[in-house]
């Protein structure tokens, strides 16, 4: 339920059990065709919640996967399908943002967090260098200790 | 009558829980023992009151009480007794139940389970609690109360969401709570210890059960959803990186990092202060992951602002329980002692680089769920974060962990051998890659990536055997000795060996699924055939079938390998009558550990059907691969060192003066 329960309310209002690329959308070249699938993998369907148009059944995305393909068959590049998505449908289709500024955080979290991670190692590594370890006891236990090493 | 009895038990349960978090903690600030004693007891009766507000809910469902509001939302006469009981927890009001139902039942467990516990550890853990029950009772009575009634009430209810009718749901819900809220134990832990100034190998070593049983059932839990959604959703796919999906899988990178730092603390003393901060991020994740499916938010940043009134006390919980926590944290932290040294070289060593890379893992999970929805709020832009971005990011991160994995056990503590390690383990990474070859041949096809992939899982596994090979010293003394050695070992060993290896055979079924997959799109007619994975599949037409509460149209296949029929199986769309919804319910046929998905599309013009078939090699692997990694868990639990180990109360004056009887370091 709980995991879920957003993607199924999706369902419900994408209705229609079907789903993604139908046989008569396929292009007959099995290179272009492939092309066209890691494409679709990576183009949102708009109107869904966190799908792509390959695995989603609303018109929207069958509308992007022809769209894709028409492209594709003109001889666009990979590169020149996506830009030409986004200028028709904004960043908001890309299920892989772009590096840019406004992506910089999203994209530099991991290297940054690993590289504070690393350096906070090293800093408390050097920090910690020389000094005692263990607990410190508390006034009951030093006394229970004085006392045993007395025996 | 007996609902308004329910009612009124949840609002005793309110009551006993604020007394229950106030009481205590000034018992253990005074040294008052029989205001201490009053957590056990209390913690017990809470319980029970909540458990008793939870079986009248459950019984409304059974009996189909359509006067109270909850049940005639969310329920029908007509469905099948489980998804009565079932869908309790399948809706909103009724999941906060049964989260807090865990929550009672967690600390009536620590009460039972923790005699040996220090008197004022337990009075301020089981005070901790409280807070926490007290927060999500009100949450329950205030904005979501499922005991509410209808006037005149209705004849029939509004149905069960029919993806929900699955026995997946049934077990689903509980076993993810069962890990959730397993880990607010070990935030109770934390901030107990941080109240107290105080913390010790003793303190890691009562932590970790619960860790271990909080991160098992988590684990059953998200392997659980995964194959629930594999083949209740009818598109094949198994992991989605979902929001609703990383809010679980966060709190599980956390809890795996937590587990293994607890092990260097209660066995060396170090990382105490990053296992307190990190008891207390685990469980805060899981907060925050019930906040991000409950409130809505996830859906759309407006969703939230329509109605706000539920999102907004959850995020309140949120912010007084991880604000309160974290800076009670950066108040007492610099208080706590510092722990054993260690070379960059040992176990140790390779358990901070696990810890700091399933934390930065986590990091990166959790920035790529909230991005759009930050970055929405303070300049409208909308960008999607999808599953391109985790896979890659996630992949990169997560590699060098997996080649590590099988290191850190073979290393000693303190100051490890790494060329020894290495010595052991080359032959197992060139018997890893030589199979992963000869997988990759028989298989056949994919990019040679796979390979690589191939040769880490196998070398998972294989390093999980190696360690307890070397561990028993199989080769290198006679083999009864080595025999006695190997049953001699700890249940941990073999736990942690079982669990190393199930994240072998699940990067193994990942791999072998992403690159060997075979998809097949194709229109069939009636007694047309096609072929998947080496077999012949034949469709034999729609039947028409009624079930409880739906009607189907129902596909026949009949599979064909070398001419003669193997296996049929029945692929369904169906309709459920009382929400007018349509599910696919898919055939799914297994063969050894891979499946066959047969999944029906829409009628064609022509009288055919789109017909999806995909071979799915080996993928059991990447559930069976959960599987064993929580049978490892629960091994682990049987230790006797942690089952009895936990010093006993005689013991207790004793106990912490051990470590500064060592020799120095």
């Amino acid at each position: 339920m709980i995991r879920r329960f957003l993607l199924v309310l999706t369902l419900i209002l994408a209705a229609a059990p079907a789903f993604a690329v139908n046989p008569d959308e396929m292009l007959s070249d099995p290179a272009l065709e492939a092309r066209a699938r890691t494409l679709s993998a990576e183009l949102r369907c708009m109107v869904c919640q966190n799908q792509s148009i390959d695995d989603s059944n609303a018109d929207l995305a069958k509308d992007l996967r022809l769209l894709v393909r028409e492209r594709i068959t003109d001889g666009d590049s990979d590169e020149q399908v996506l830009n030409y998505i986004v200028s028709r449908y904004g960043e908001f289709v890309l299920l892989k943002p772009r590096f840019s500024l406004r992506t910089l955080l999203l994209w530099g979290a991991p290297v940054l967090l690993i590289l504070a991670g690393g350096v906070s190692l090293i800093v408390f590594a050097r920090k910690r260098a020389g000094k005692p370890t263990g607990s410190k006891l508390t006034a009951e236990e030093q006394a229970r200790l004085a006392e045993l090493l007395e025996k | 009558m007996i609902i308004e009895i329910g009612h009124y038990a949840l609002v005793l349960a309110l009551a006993t829980a604020i007394v229950l978090s106030l009481v205590p903690v000034i018992g253990a600030r005074r040294g008052d023992q029989a205001m201490m004693d009053v957590a056990p007891l209390g913690s017990v009766l809470l319980f029970a009151l909540v458990a008793f507000s939870f079986g009248v809910l459950t019984y409304a469902h059974v009996v189909s009480d359509f006067s109270v509001q909850n049940v005639w939302e969310n329920s029908h006469s007509l469905v099948p007794l489980i998804y009565k009981y079932s869908g309790v927890w399948g809706n909103h009001e009724g999941s906060m139940m049964l989260w807090l139902l865990i929550l009672a039942l967690f600390s009536a467990l620590v009460a039972i389970f923790g005699r040996n516990l220090p008197d004022t550890l337990k009075a301020n853990v089981l005070s901790v609690q409280a807070w926490i029950s007290v927060a999500f009772i009100l949450f329950i009575l205030l904005t979501s109360n499922p005991f509410t009634r209808l006037d005149p009430a209705p004849a029939e209810g509004k149905d069960l969401n029919p993806v929900l009718q699955d026995i997946g749901l049934a077990i689903h819900p509980p076993l993810l709570y069962l890990g959730y809220v397993g880990f607010s134990v070990c935030f109770s832990f934390a901030v107990a210890a941080l109240l107290d100034g105080r913390i010790d190998a003793a303190w890691a070593r009562w932590v970790r059960p619960w860790t271990l049983a909080a991160w098992t059932f988590l684990t059953l839990g998200i392997a659980m959803g995964s194959y629930w959604a594999y083949y209740e959703l009818g598109w094949g796919g198994w992991w989605f990186w979902d929001p609703v999906e990383n809010a679980s899988f966060m709190p599980w990178l956390a809890g795996t990092a937590l587990l293994h730092s607890a092990l260097v603390m209660e066995k060396r003393e170090a990382l105490k202060i990053w296992t307190v901060l990190l008891a207390i991020l685990t469980f805060s994740l899981s907060l925050m992951g019930t906040f991000l499916v409950r409130s809505g938010v996830l859906t759309s940043v407006h969703a939230f602002a329509s109605d706000p009134s539920r999102g907004v006390f959850i995020l309140c919980i949120l912010l007084i329980f991880i604000g309160g926590a974290l800076s009670l944290f950066a108040f007492r932290a610099p208080l706590l002692s510092a722990g054993g040294l260690f070379a960059p070289i040992s176990r140790e060593g390779a358990l901070v680089v696990n810890n700091l890379i399933l934390t930065v893992a986590c990091g990166t999970v959790l920035t790529g769920t909230l991005y759009p929805l930050v970055l929405e709020t303070l300049t409208g832009d909308k960008i999607s974060v999808g599953p391109p971005f985790f896979n890659l990011t996630f992949g990169l991160l997560m590699a060098p962990l997996l080649i590590i994995v099988p290191f850190g056990p073979l290393l000693a503590w303190k100051r490890g051998d790494l060329l020894g390690a290495l010595q052991r383990l080359y032959v197992v990474a060139g018997l890893a890659f030589v199979a992963a070859l000869v997988f990759f041949y028989i298989e056949h096809g994919g990019p040679v990536m796979a390979v690589i992939g191939l040769a880490a899982g196998l070398f998972l596994i294989l390093g999980a055997a190696a360690d307890l090979w070397y561990r028993a010293g199989i080769g290198k003394v006679k083999a009864d000795i080595a025999w006695r050695r190997l049953t001699g070992l700890p249940r941990s060993a073999f736990g942690a060996a079982l669990a190393h290896a199930g994240l072998g055979v699940t990067v193994l079924g990942i791999v072998a699924v992403t690159t060997f997959q075979t998809e097949h799109v194709v229109e069939m007619k009636q007694g047309q055939s096609t072929e998947a994975g080496g077999y012949s599949i034949l469709f034999d037409g729609m039947r028409p079938a009624t079930g409880p509460n739906y009607t189907e149209d129902r596909g026949h296949f009949s599979i064909r390998r070398g001419g003669a029929e193997v296996a049929d199986v029945w692929s369904a769309k169906r309709l459920y009558t009382a929400r007018q919804m349509p599910t696919t319910e898919a055939g799914i046929l297994t063969f050894g550990l891979s499946q066959l998905y047969v999944s029906l599309g829409d009628a064609t013009k022509d009288g055919g059907i789109v017909v999806r078939i995909w071979w799915k090699p080996f993928i059991l692997c990447i559930w069976g691969g959960a599987l064993i990694m929580a049978f490892g868990g629960f091994v682990s639990l049987t230790d006797r060192r942690l089952r009895v180990g936990a010093p006993s109360r005689k013991a207790k004056p004793a106990k912490p003066v051990a470590p500064a009887m060592e020799p120095a370091e």
